[in-house]
């Protein structure tokens, strides 16, 4: 494995520092910081599930909550700025209790099978138990989802489980999506968005337990405004958005992260310089990434980086290539 | 970039077409194909008239600024919206912005140099940046936006016929001579061939002998049914490639190769002069080798046994030959994230930008010189017989002759197509998606019409992605600069013919005969 270290390069804007107090420890970080970036600063770890740090703060998952002197209500620790003599308490009571019923909420509705094994970590750490609001509800029609109108929730059948299951939408080549596992982080519409690509074809729709990212009137990919850069599946932290590659290989049960090497080198294609970070299993790239520290994109990428390697495996790989060499 | 416009950052976007980035812009001058010049030097003017330009940097660090001031005079904003059908009060707030701006950039790429006059296009926007001071600057300059992932570290690397490792001169005797003693051998002190004279050179038989690395000339060049014609009438043809391209299949011998990115070990060099490192992720193909090996292999069958070097110990070599990359160690590019040269020490930091000693005091270098240039319209004149423009490019999901992107399957792609103006399209009588024959004064080919309105009336769009179908290299035109030997891809002179007139003749003697019967 050959992952190469990639620089860490801070923009801070300000020299004037704040300090503050977490878990009784005194800290001291650069104005404008996060109370997360004041945590990091005394080894203190925050589950995260919405954040991202390429992308804008949207409070969306609630799961990073922290406790704050003089405050009614938890605050997000990931997105919420550093005070002057803040009192920060990350392992109350109530913070605990509070991060234990948010992920027994998201995992009893989503299935969290393909999210990273931090997030079963979390789990675990919380004590959560998703399995205490029943089994998964499978009685009402999961299908028309998309279309489901405000005001039409159809309640849960009484001692099961509300859940978003659906099919995974596979319309194209590239890369599949699977609501199922959708926590509606909203990473990937900021992705989409102003924070990345700019391109805006994906948006939350619906309300309530019903609200879900759809295309314009939940249209097919190719029928949308998708461009394929895949910024989107870069930042999913479930794996709702997946590789047309990974998913194909998970559903034949072949897909072996044990077994794949991840190696980071240069796009082929235009002058941007772009790193791409080839996974590889039994000689083959089944998916990549980008550093997201990386400052000549900052993780992200175009079709072509994101899905056009597929050229290297399309050459004789098993046969040998004499035959196909040119005695003309 | 759209960061920076979210920032509020002001763009302007010069192009015939009304691409994504004018959607974002604050300003778009679609201009006439090849009218580049006479827009440069109207803002040129522009800015010397309002009273815009950085006095004290011209005096300072700059030469002929008379001769370029006398040489725009005739460039009034009346004169460049006859010839580039840009309205003046649009070329005026372009100009003002530009020299009023605290920092600005010029961003260019193939639309100014895949012309008949590329570097004079070039220059007539080096002349702008003098005019205000906006280049040597933390967040002003130049950039050529590079189309492939290693054009700018091939030429670093010499593979440039005017041009050693480092930008080292090979005519300059002192430059040159440290790379004889290093490979003990003695190089010829006058430039060699570009790409274009290699062609002439075929043509006239003093070239019979050609090996070519990972490129496809055979669908690449402009003209390409010459290109085919000279390749195939060679003594001998050597091509190494990933692929069996169009242009192997010519060949007498075929290396197959790694590839570079994602086979083998080494660097390349981006857009913005940044040295990053290749690694190898997937063993090659059987048969397949890496590049460094091939040549060793070729050279050691030539009496010269340059042994097994890694892709490192080749890198050493160039550090202690160009001093733009002496300082740049691959420890150091694996720490840093890559380096820009010029980067002469390994414990100073890497150069963000260049010409910053245009602001020293002394100036820390030679004075910069304006160019004066003249508009010098496309070669492919439109007339009568060929009355619509043709330009080339790209489409975001494929590259080049599609030799590796037409390896993946991609939504975005419809294949070929010659894109037009929906008002032309109406007023040739041509329906979107109808298939039309493209004849320029080379050649002509068949293709299906889109219409797209980012394009301007009397202006149409094809790439170069699917040769294999539609061979637009057929139509394009090989004038060529003949300073940087590039071909004139953005500008053919074309008609468009409906096709199913003779299918309609036919029905119609098919209709009359069957009358008769």
């Amino acid at each position: 494995m050959t992952v190469a270290a990639t620089t860490h390069r801070l923009h801070l804007k300000t020299n004037r520092t704040v300090d503050l107090t977490v878990d009784g420890q005194h800290v001291r970080v650069p104005e404008g910081s996060t109370i997360m970036k004041a945590c990091q600063e005394v080894g203190i770890g925050t589950p995260t599930l919405c954040y991202e740090q390429t992308l804008t703060p949207v409070n969306a998952c609630r799961v990073c909550v922290v406790e704050m002197e003089g405050s009614r209500a938890l605050v997000p620790a990931c997105a919420r700025k550093v005070e002057p003599d803040m009192v920060i308490w990350t392992d109350s009571e109530r913070v605990r209790h509070s991060r234990k019923l948010v992920l027994e909420l998201l995992a009893s509705s989503v299935d969290l099978s393909y999210a990273p094994d931090e997030v079963q970590g979390y789990l675990d750490h919380y004590d959560a138990r998703p399995e205490r609001f029943g089994p998964p509800d499978t009685s009402d029609g999961a299908v028309h989802r998309d279309h489901t109108q405000a005001g039409h929730h159809i309640p849960t059948t009484n001692g099961y489980a509300a859940t978003v299951a659906q099919p995974p939408k596979i319309d194209n080549e590239l890369y599949i999506r699977d609501y199922s596992r959708c926590i509606l982080c909203y990473k990937c519409v900021e992705a989409c968005g102003v924070d990345a690509q700019n391109t805006f074809a994906i948006a939350v729709a619906g309300r309530g337990f019903d609200a879900h990212i759809s295309t314009e009137f939940a249209a097919p990919l190719p029928d949308s405004a998708c461009v394929y850069c895949g910024n989107c599946i870069a930042v999913c932290p479930t794996g709702a958005l997946i590789f047309k590659s990974e998913y194909d290989m998970r559903q034949a049960e072949t897909w072996d992260e044990e077994r794949q090497t991840e190696t980071d080198t240069i796009c082929p294609y235009c002058g941007v310089g772009c790193t791409l970070r080839l996974h590889v299993q039994d000689n083959r790239i089944v998916k990549v990434t980008s550093p997201m520290d990386h400052d000549v994109t900052n993780g992200n990428l175009c079709i072509k980086g994101r899905f056009g390697w597929q050229f290297v495996q399309n050459r004789a790989r098993d046969t040998g290539v004499e035959e196909s060499v040119g005695t003309s | 970039m759209l960061k920076a416009i979210h920032n509020g950052a002001r763009l302007y976007v010069v192009d015939p077409r009304r691409t994504s980035s004018a959607q974002w812009a604050d300003g778009w001058l679609g201009l006439d194909v090849g009218s580049d010049i006479a827009l440069a030097n109207a803002i040129g003017r522009e800015i010397i008239e309002a009273g815009l330009c950085n006095h004290a940097f011209i005096e300072h660090s700059t030469l002929n600024f008379q001769e370029y001031k006398a040489g725009v005079e005739s460039y009034t904003l009346e004169y460049a919206e006859r010839e580039t059908g840009v309205p003046a009060q649009a070329i005026r707030e372009l100009a003002h912005a530009y020299a009023r701006a605290d920092r600005a950039q010029l961003c260019w790429t193939l639309g100014i140099t895949e012309h008949h006059n590329a570097v004079d296009n070039v220059l007539a926007l080096i002349n702008l940046s003098l005019l205000t001071g906006h280049v040597g600057r933390y967040g002003s300059g130049l950039c050529p936006l590079r189309g492939q992932n290693n054009v700018q570290g091939g030429g670093d690397m010499g593979a440039i016929p005017n041009r050693l490792p480092g930008g080292n001169d090979v005519e300059i005797a002192e430059q040159r001579e440290p790379f004889e003693r290093a490979y003990g051998v003695s190089i010829q002190a006058k430039p060699g061939m570009h790409l274009t004279e290699m062609f002439d050179a075929m043509e006239h038989g003093a070239m019979t002998v050609v090996y070519i690395v990972g490129e496809n000339p055979a669908q690449s060049e402009a003209e390409m049914d010459r290109a085919i014609r000279l390749l195939s009438g060679l003594e001998c043809l050597v091509v190494q490639d990933m692929f069996l391209t169009k242009t192997a299949e010519l060949a007498d011998v075929v290396f197959p190769a790694a590839a570079s990115w994602c086979e083998s070990e080494g660097t390349v060099t981006n857009s913005e002069r940044r040295v990053q490192r290749v690694r190898k992720a997937l063993d090659p193909p059987p048969g397949a080798k890496d590049d460094i090996e091939i040549l060793c292999e070729m050279a050691f069958r030539l009496g010269h046994d340059w042994g097994h070097p890694s892709a490192e110990e080749i890198w050493d070599e160039l550090r202690s030959l160009s001093s733009w990359h002496q300082g740049m160690s691959y420890q150091r590019l694996e720490a840093e994230g890559g380096l820009h040269w010029p980067c002469p020490s390994e414990v100073e930091p890497d150069s963000k930008f260049l010409h910053g000693w245009l602001w020293q005091h002394p100036v820390g270098g030679p004075l910069a010189p304006f160019h004066a240039v003249e508009h010098d319209p496309p070669i492919d004149k439109l007339t009568d017989d060929f009355p619509v423009r043709l330009t080339t490019g790209r489409r975001l999901e494929s590259f080049n002759t599609g030799v590796q992107t037409s390896g993946y399957t991609s939504p975005l792609r419809r294949g070929e197509s010659l894109d037009i103006h929906p008002d032309d399209g109406r007023s040739w009588g041509i329906s979107d998606g109808e298939r039309v024959r493209v004849v320029s004064r080379r050649g002509e080919v068949e293709v299906v019409v889109r219409y797209d309105p980012i394009l301007r009336p009397g202006l149409t769009f094809m790439t170069l992605h699917f040769q294999d179908d539609v061979a637009t290299n057929l139509l394009t035109i090989d004038a060529t600069d003949p300073k940087s030997g590039t071909a004139e891809f953005k500008a053919a002179a074309i008609r468009v013919e409906k096709l199913n007139v003779e299918a309609a003749k036919t029905v119609e003697v098919a209709a009359v005969a069957g009358g008769e019967s």
